[in-house]
């Protein structure tokens, strides 16, 4: 009847997440018609670069068949790090050289998650339990636990950079930052490497079955290995973008925020068992819980029970296609 | 006899291994033509996996030679095996359930030419050539998980051929098929013969893929004890060469006179599943409940001890009716059920041998709350003793076990609760044929002893060689109750298909 629409349509997680997005903005401009404007929507965006660059890289994870609880920790520690070490070598360096080191610390951090996880064949979540707790420790003991505002400046101009902003007639203030090419930067080039490499297609075949990957010949260890790397990448991406936009370089943001970002990835149709995940799944998730975060006010509810609706939402969101899929599997038995 | 070696496949010539002292194969010759199907038998341990390993380059052999299409191969892995054209497809399938049937198909023929991109268009070509060459039309964007296993089993032999198998080994590839799959199997099997490509079963269940083999070789404790053409083999004469003994049947005694009627089964449905499945159960009498995969058989076996919620009907043991649909009032009623998939709901296969049995006298042994442990487990290493399960440690996990071993710990954890109706879904899936044999002495021993043992199986000579009343079942009903004694195996075969 539909046939544009993918066969199962209705019954994908996606299609579960946009629905509570679509209806949640229905009811937010009814409650309040200021809410559907332009400037919610910059707002929202802007709330979204970093958790968006973090969940991507979590989704990857997840659909390798791995866990990581350590890319906040890697994130902080990468910005933390490499902004320390700009003031003291070089303040006026140019931003781009600065996100590079971020990047760089990042993925020799991932390395180390990959190095545990692929060659010696470890548990993913203890070792990036492990991981989490000593990154975070070695940064405040060792390179500093005291928050710099005064960054190198470089940094201060990529905040200030965008790519749009005004007031609309109405007089709603917008604007979209640089950050927001980053993040649409990294959804490329992962969808990229998932959809169109045969190293993404292997992340996907390991993650549906890792024995089989090793029979048919795929080299599981480096596969792994490249995950946690880019992982970390990302990780160092997202951490620079969060200390530049915030104009500060705080030891103690991020952390704690993992468990949101998995929950977003796995609202959007990852499971943990790994094998599954999709880059539009993993987006509204993030919208649904950016949103969730920052706009549940305006209908209404007070944000003491941010938390209550996210876990509510995480219990459906994941809960209702187990429990058709577990359906589905007694008829067909 | 050179020409031969020249022209073979696979040629294997004095092959021997040797784990750690333990000698799994003595110095076995091998060879396999093109187009030639070979069956390989064996019981568990007899060395079959080790040679398989062998010719897959997955372990190498101790002293011996290896020549795979026309070439010694000295230095073997599974890479070079593959690139040779050696292709096994092992019996849980190697598939990935997430991605879709043309990706399985294609995806290491995609490996093995070192494509650095992912190209849809050209993967989908790959996997429909391939499903071509065997005739059959699966969809190509399904996922794997959403597959019937024979499907799967298609795909697997799909992905085989898409990287140029000119060998293709499949382990066990008919125990999860119905008869009308192994038919179609058989004639893929025949096609691929015809166009040269070679294949050897490994297999405990023979009947089936004997038909279409050329060749049969028998290994015992690591030595090949008889090899032939196939049309010289039966499935007696296989049994007596893989156990070293003759395994007879023997057909059940009869029903003690005066018993009484234990179980009684009326009208008992289920929407979709069953419909009014009537029936009588004696004390000592072994009942077998037949029909093909999706007949209903197995969800009556569920039904009858509560673990599928009938619509309507009614179960009593000796006259008392029992909750429908309450694995624990069936439990309380001394009804046992021995699952079919041992792995998945019948054992807890990391935790040890006697824990496993023991589980099932817990409330038997406690003692104001507290267990007494010695009691237990002395209690569970005598039912082990008595049914004989081989095991070096009771304390090893119980997946260390053989399947007969398994199966045997199975029944002894129901046993030691003194059932009175004792169901066994499959009693010998995945079981080899000695231990068959075993089972079957066991299940007759059981009913001599005034248990009604209610037996679910499609293997037709273990139902002729246990059952003392057989009811046949098709699309939820029971469409035949016959004698045990007196039906024959074609006559079941046939009340089965039609």
């Amino acid at each position: 009847m539909t046939n544009w629409l993918p066969k199962d349509f209705w019954t994908r997680n996606e299609t579960l997440v946009a629905g509570v997005i679509i209806a949640f903005c229905v009811l937010a401009t009814l409650s309040d018609p200021r809410f559907f404007t332009i400037t919610t929507v910059s707002d929202l965006l802007r709330a979204s670069i970093v958790i968006g660059i973090l969940a991507v890289g979590a989704m990857l994870v997840l659909v390798s068949g791995g866990i990581d609880v350590s890319f906040t920790a890697i994130a902080v520690f990468a910005m933390y790090a490499s902004t320390v070490f700009f003031l003291a070598v070089w303040p006026d360096a140019p931003w781009p050289l600065i996100f590079v080191v971020s990047i760089l610390i990042g993925s020799l951090l991932g390395a180390i998650n990959g190095f545990f996880i692929a060659f010696l064949g470890l548990p993913t979540l203890i070792v990036t339990l492990g991981t989490l707790s000593i990154f975070r420790g070695f940064l405040l003991t060792f390179i500093g636990s005291q928050r710099i505002s005064a960054l190198p400046p470089s940094m201060r101009d990529f905040s200030r950079g965008v790519l749009a902003r005004g007031t609309t007639e109405a007089g709603n203030f917008y604007s979209i930052p640089w950050a927001a090419l980053a993040l649409v930067f990294v959804i490329v080039l992962t969808w990229f490497i998932l959809k169109k490499t045969m190293l993404g297609r292997s992340i996907y075949a390991i993650g549906g079955s890792v024995e089989s990957a090793r029979r048919i010949g795929i080299n599981v260890t480096w596969t792994q290995f490249f995950v946690y790397v880019y992982v970390g990448a990302l990780a160092g991406l997202a951490g620079i973008i969060h200390g530049s936009v915030g104009r500060m370089a705080d030891p103690f943001s991020l952390v704690g925020l993992e468990l949101s970002v998995i929950a977003a990835v796995v609202l959007g149709g990852a499971r943990l068992i790994g094998g599954y995940g999709t880059l539009t799944g993993t987006l509204l998730g993030v919208a649904l819980i950016v949103i969730v975060q920052n706009s549940l006010i305006v209908v209404g509810i007070p944000t003491t029970w941010q938390s209550v609706t996210i876990g509510i939402l995480i219990l459906l969101g994941t809960g209702v296609p187990a429990y058709r899929a577990k359906r589905a599997a007694a008829r067909a038995g | 006899m050179s020409s031969e070696r020249d022209t073979a496949f696979v040629d294997l010539r004095a092959i021997t291994k040797r784990y750690a002292g333990v000698t799994a194969l003595d110095s076995v010759d091998f060879s396999v033509q093109p187009g030639e199907a070979v069956c390989l038998a064996g019981e568990n341990g007899s060395g079959k996996s080790t040679l398989i390993k062998i010719i897959s380059g997955v372990e190498p052999a101790t002293e011996g030679t290896i020549r795979i299409a026309g070439q010694e191969r000295r230095t073997l892995n599974p890479r070079i095996s593959a690139a040779a054209g050696v292709m096994v497809i092992f019996q849980d399938f190697s598939l990935f359930p997430n991605l879709s049937v043309a990706e399985n198909i294609a995806f290491a023929t995609q490996l093995s030419t070192h494509e650095r991109f992912y190209k849809s268009r050209a993967t989908k070509e790959i996997a429909r050539k391939a499903l071509e060459r065997i005739g059959v039309e699966i969809d190509l964007d399904t996922r794997v998980e959403a597959l019937p296993v024979a499907q799967k089993q298609l795909v697997a032999i799909c992905r085989a051929l898409a990287s140029q198998a000119q060998l293709i080994i499949m382990d066990e590839p008919t125990t999860a098929l119905t008869e009308k799959e192994v038919r179609r199997l058989q004639g893929i099997i025949r096609m691929l013969k015809e166009e040269g490509v070679a294949v050897i079963f490994v297999s405990h269940k023979l009947a089936e893929v004997l038909e279409v083999s050329e060749k049969v070789v028998v290994l015992r404790n690591g030595k090949k004890v008889a090899e032939g053409p196939a049309t010289e083999f039966d499935t007696k004469s296989l049994t007596y060469h893989m156990t070293g003994r003759d395994v007879p049947e023997v057909p059940p005694s009869d029903i003690m006179p005066g018993a009484e009627t234990l179980l009684q089964v009326r009208g008992l449905s289920k929407a979709g599943a069953f419909e009014d499945i009537d029936f009588d159960l004696k004390t000592g009498e072994v009942l077998g409940i037949t029909g093909l995969l999706g007949s209903g058989r197995t969800s009556v076996a569920k039904a009858l001890f509560g673990l599928v919620s009938p619509d309507a009907g009614s179960i009593s043991i000796d006259g008392k009716t029992i909750p429908t649909g309450d694995p624990q009032a069936a439990s309380e009623a001394r009804i046992g059920y021995v699952p079919e998939d041992r792995l998945t709901e019948g054992l807890f296969l990391n935790q040890s041998i006697v824990r496993n049995v023991a589980v099932g006298r817990l409330d038997a042994h406690v003692n104001g709350g507290w267990l007494n442990m010695s009691a237990l487990v002395d209690e569970a290493a005598d039912w082990l003793k008595r049914l004989k399960v081989k095991a070096s440690d009771i304390e090893a996990p119980v997946q260390s076990l053989s399947g007969g071993n398994q199966q045997r710990v199975a029944l002894a954890r129901w046993l030691s609760r003194a059932p009175r109706v004792l169901i066994l879904n499959g009693p010998s899936v995945g079981v080899d044929v000695g231990s068959k044999a075993d089972i079957h002495d066991i299940v007759r021993d059981l009913a001599s002893t005034g248990i009604g043992v209610i037996v679910i199986s499609d293997d037709l000579p273990e139902l002729l060689a246990t059952c003392h009343r057989i009811l046949v079942m098709r699309d939820g009903r029971i469409i035949d109750a016959l004698d045990g004694k007196s039906v024959t195996e074609e006559d079941l075969a046939h009340r089965l298909a039609s």
